[in-house]
C-alpha cells in the first residue's frame, strides 16, 4: 500500500477554516503552513501558523485565489499538501489539477471528480445514469425558450430556472405562470453570465417548502466509500445558510440508509476521493431528489464530527496520505444530536449589512457540550475585505432538546462588541415555537423574519443599566473615561489593558 | 456622588456613594442596596440586592452602549454639579457627529444643511460591498453642517454630517 508522508501542509484559506485545519495539522505533529494577504497579517491563523507566507494585496483574485501565487509558496516551504478548506480554491479543478502538476498533494477529490460534479447539469446526466433519483427537470441548458416552455408544461409549475456553473442562489430565478418564464429565463441568463461566465441554464420542478438535508461522504483513495449522516440545512437566507444541524429530526434509521446508500453511490459515480457532500431537496412526503455535490470539506461539518465522533479534517489528511479508511460502514454510530450557529459580522437591524471594524470585547462562551470554531479574537479588526464569517458556534446534546438548551444558554454567553454581529438573529430562532418542534424547510427564515420582533424590554433592566452607567463612572472604568478623552472618534476600550486580556483569551481559543 | 443619567432617553437621578468600604445607593429616591466590580474595564458585575448582573460596555461611534443581559441601552451619564460644561459626543443635547459607521462611497445625501430632521430620518446613503446604508440621525434636531459631499469616499468614523 503506497503511503506518502505528509510533514507538511500549506493551508489555502483564512479565517475560522484555516485555525480548524492548522490545529488538525498541529495535532497530527504536521508542520502547517499559511499564507495571509496585507489585511490579514494581524489574522488569528498567521498567529497560530508554524510558517506564514505574505501574499499581497487582500483582493482575493490577487491574493487567496491566485493559483500562482499559492503554488509558489507550496514550493518555496517544501509543502507536501495543500488543504483548500471551503470557498476560494477548494472546488477549482484547474487549481487541483496544478497541484497534482506541481507534485503537491491536494487534500480532496481529484480534478476530474470535481468537473463531474461541478457543472450542475453534467452531474445530472450522471446521476440520470447511476439511476440516482433527482429533481424532474432538464439535465441539459435549455437552448431556447420554446424548449423551456416545453420543459416546463412537461414538468408543471411552480419551475425554478438554475444556473448550469452556478451556486450561492446566483443564476436562479422561481417561476410560478407560463407568463412569467421568458423574462425569468433572460434574467436567469444574464446574471448567470455576469457571476460565472456561463449563461447556460436548466430547469428543475419546483418543490414548494423542501427540506434541505445533505449527507456527508467519505472516500479513499482504495475504492472504500461510506457515509457519515446526515445534516438539515433548512435554515436559510437568500439561500445563504444560517443554521445547521445533525441528525436531521425528519429521517429515521431506514430513511438515514436509504439515502447513505444513493449519496455513495453518487460519489461512486463521480469517483470521488476524500471529504464531500451529497445535498438533496426532501418534499413534505419525505422523498428525497438529488440537488448536487459539494466536492470539497463544508463549513457545517462540526455538526457531523460531534454525532459522529469523528475528526474529519484529521481523516482527509489521512486519506491524502495514502490510508485506508479506518473504519467500516457497519462501524459508524450516530450519536446524540449538534446544531452550529453561522456567526457573521452583520448587522440584523440594518438588513445583514456587513458590519467590519474593531472587536473591543470578545466573550466567548464554554462549558459542556459547547464548540466554537473562530477566527476572531479580542482587540482584531475585521477586514472588509473577505467573506464576514467569523465564528461558529456548536451545540451538543445527547437529544435536540439538550442539545437547543445548550446552544441557546451559549448563545446568551456570547458577546462581541465593537461591531454588529447576528448573535441576536439566533436567540430569537432557537427560541421560536416551531424551530424547537423542528418544523422546519428552506421558508422557514424568511416567515420567521416577516413576523413582528417582540421587542419589549424589561423596565427592571433599563433601572439595571442605570445604575451600571454609575458604576461604570464611578469605578473610573476605562471604557467610559476613554470614550470621553476620544470623544467621537469610534470604539474606544483601551488597548493596553486589552493586551493582558488576550493572554486570557487564548484559553478560550484551545 | 450625583448623576443625571439616561437610558434610551429617559432619565434618571442616581446617587451613588462608597464608604467604609460599602456602596449606598439612591435610583430616583428609591434605595438599593448594591454593590459592583469591574472585572475588565468595560465588564462589570453588578449586585443589586441578590440579584447578580454582567454588564458590558461598549463605544460605538461615540455612542455609548450598555448591554443588560442580551439587551442594549443607549447611556450617557453627566455630573450635575460639573462645571466644565464638557461637549459629550452622547449628549442630547448638544450638536451630534454623524459618522461613517463602515468604508464605503456617499451616493446620495438626503439633507441639506439647515433641514430639520426627527430622529432615524435618513442624512445620507454610504455604498459599500454592493450594498447600500442609510445612515440616519439619532436624534431631532437641525442639520447644522455637511462635510461630505456625492460620490466622496469616506473611512469608518468620517463625519458626514453634524445636527444639532
Amino acid at each position: 500500500m503506497f503511503q506518502r508522508m505528509l510533514k507538511k501542509i500549506l493551508i489555502a484559506n483564512r479565517g475560522e477554516i484555516a485555525v480548524r485545519v492548522l490545529r488538525a495539522c498541529q495535532e497530527m505533529g504536521i508542520a502547517a503552513v499559511v499564507v495571509y494577504s496585507d489585511v490579514d497579517r494581524a489574522a488569528l491563523h498567521v498567529r497560530k501558523a508554524d510558517e506564514a507566507y505574505p501574499i499581497g494585496v487582500p483582493s482575493a483574485a490577487e491574493s487567496y485565489l491566485n493559483i500562482r501565487k499559492i503554488l509558489d509558496v507550496a514550493e518555496r516551504s517544501g509543502a507536501d499538501a495543500i488543504h483548500p478548506g471551503y470557498g476560494f480554491l477548494s472546488e477549482n479543478a484547474k487549481f487541483a489539477q496544478a497541484c497534482a502538476d506541481a507534485g503537491v498533494k491536494f487534500i480532496g477529490p481529484t480534478a476530474a471528480a470535481m468537473d463531474a460534479m461541478g457543472s450542475k447539469t453534467r452531474a445530472r446526466q450522471a446521476m440520470e445514469k447511476a439511476g440516482v433519483p433527482f429533481v424532474p427537470g432538464t439535465s441539459r441548458g435549455v437552448d431556447s425558450f420554446e424548449e423551456a416552455e416545453r420543459v416546463a408544461a412537461r414538468i408543471g409549475y411552480p419551475v425554478m430556472l438554475k444556473a448550469a456553473a452556478g451556486g450561492g442562489g446566483k443564476g436562479m430565478r422561481l417561476v410560478h405562470k407560463p407568463q412569467q418564464l421568458k423574462s425569468a429565463l433572460e434574467e436567469a441568463r444574464s446574471e448567470a453570465e455576469r457571476s460565472f461566465g456561463d449563461s447556460e441554464v436548466y430547469i428543475e420542478k419546483a418543490i414548494v417548502n423542501p427540506r434541505h438535508i445533505e449527507m456527508q461522504v467519505l472516500a479513499d483513495e482504495h475504492g472504500n466509500t461510506v457515509y457519515l449522516g446526515e445534516r438539515e440545512c433548512s435554515l436559510q437566507r437568500r439561500h445563504q445558510k444560517v443554521l445547521e444541524e445533525a441528525p436531521s429530526p425528519i429521517i429515521d434509521p431506514e430513511m438515514r440508509s436509504r439515502m447513505g446508500a444513493v449519496a455513495v453511490r453518487v460519489a461512486q459515480a463521480a469517483h470521488y476521493t476524500n471529504a464531500g457532500t451529497v445535498e438533496f431537496l426532501v418534499d413534505p412526503q419525505k422523498n428525497f431528489y438529488f440537488l448536487e455535490m459539494n466536492t470539497r470539506l463544508q463549513v457545517e461539518h462540526p455538526v457531523t464530527e460531534l454525532i459522529a465522533g469523528l475528526d474529519l479534517v484529521h481523516l482527509q489528511i489521512r486519506i491524502a496520505a495514502g490510508e485506508k479508511l479506518p473504519f467500516a460502514q457497519e462501524d459508524v454510530r450516530i450519536r446524540g444530536h449538534a446544531i452550529e450557529c453561522r456567526i457573521y459580522a452583520e448587522d440584523p437591524d440594518n438588513n445583514y449589512f456587513p458590519s467590519p471594524g474593531r472587536i473591543t470585547l470578545l466573550l466567548e462562551p464554554s462549558g459542556p457540550g459547547i464548540r466554537c470554531d473562530s477566527g476572531m479574537y479580542e482587540g482584531w479588526n475585521v477586514p472588509i475585505d473577505y467573506d464576514p464569517l467569523l465564528a461558529k458556534l456548536i451545540g451538543y446534546g445527547t437529544d435536540r432538546e439538550q442539545a437547543i438548551a445548550r446552544l441557546t444558554r451559549a448563545i446568551d454567553e456570547y458577546f462581541v462588541g465593537g461591531i454588529k454581529t447576528n448573535i441576536s438573529l439566533f436567540r430569537r430562532i432557537l427560541r421560536d415555537a416551531d424551530f424547537r418542534s423542528a418544523k422546519l424547510d428552506t421558508g422557514f427564515l424568511d416567515r420567521m423574519l416577516q413576523r413582528p420582533e417582540d421587542k419589549r424590554v424589561d423596565p427592571k433592566a433599563a433601572e439595571v443599566a442605570a445604575i451600571a452607567a454609575g458604576m461604570f463612572t464611578a469605578l473610573g472604568s476605562t471604557a467610559a473615561a476613554a470614550g470621553e478623552r476620544k470623544g467621537d472618534s469610534g470604539s474606544a476600550v483601551d488597548a493596553a489593558p486589552s493586551k493582558w486580556k488576550d493572554a486570557s483569551r487564548h484559553e478560550a481559543l484551545r | 456622588m450625583l448623576y443625571d443619567v439616561t437610558i434610551d432617553g429617559k432619565n434618571y437621578r442616581l446617587d451613588l456613594n462608597r464608604g467604609d468600604g460599602r456602596w449606598s445607593c439612591r435610583l430616583d429616591g428609591r434605595e438599593l442596596e448594591v454593590d459592583a466590580i469591574l472585572a475588565r474595564p468595560d465588564v462589570l458585575s453588578l449586585r443589586i440586592g441578590n440579584m447578580a448582573y454582567e454588564v458590558k460596555s461598549e463605544r460605538v461611534a461615540g455612542d455609548w452602549h450598555l448591554w443588560v443581559g442580551s439587551t442594549c441601552f443607549a447611556a450617557e451619564v453627566r455630573d450635575p454639579r460639573s462645571l466644565r460644561g464638557r461637549s459629550r459626543a452622547g449628549d442630547v443635547h448638544g450638536p451630534k457627529k454623524i459618522t461613517a459607521p463602515m468604508p464605503g462611497k456617499v451616493v446620495r445625501l438626503l439633507v441639506r444643511e439647515g433641514d430639520e430632521v426627527k430622529p432615524g430620518a435618513g442624512v445620507a446613503v454610504v455604498e459599500a460591498m454592493k450594498m447600500q446604508n442609510e445612515i440616519k440621525s439619532p436624534k431631532k434636531g437641525t442639520v447644522q453642517k455637511i462635510l461630505v459631499s456625492e460620490s466622496a469616499t469616506v473611512n469608518a468614523g468620517d463625519v458626514l454630517a453634524i445636527v444639532e
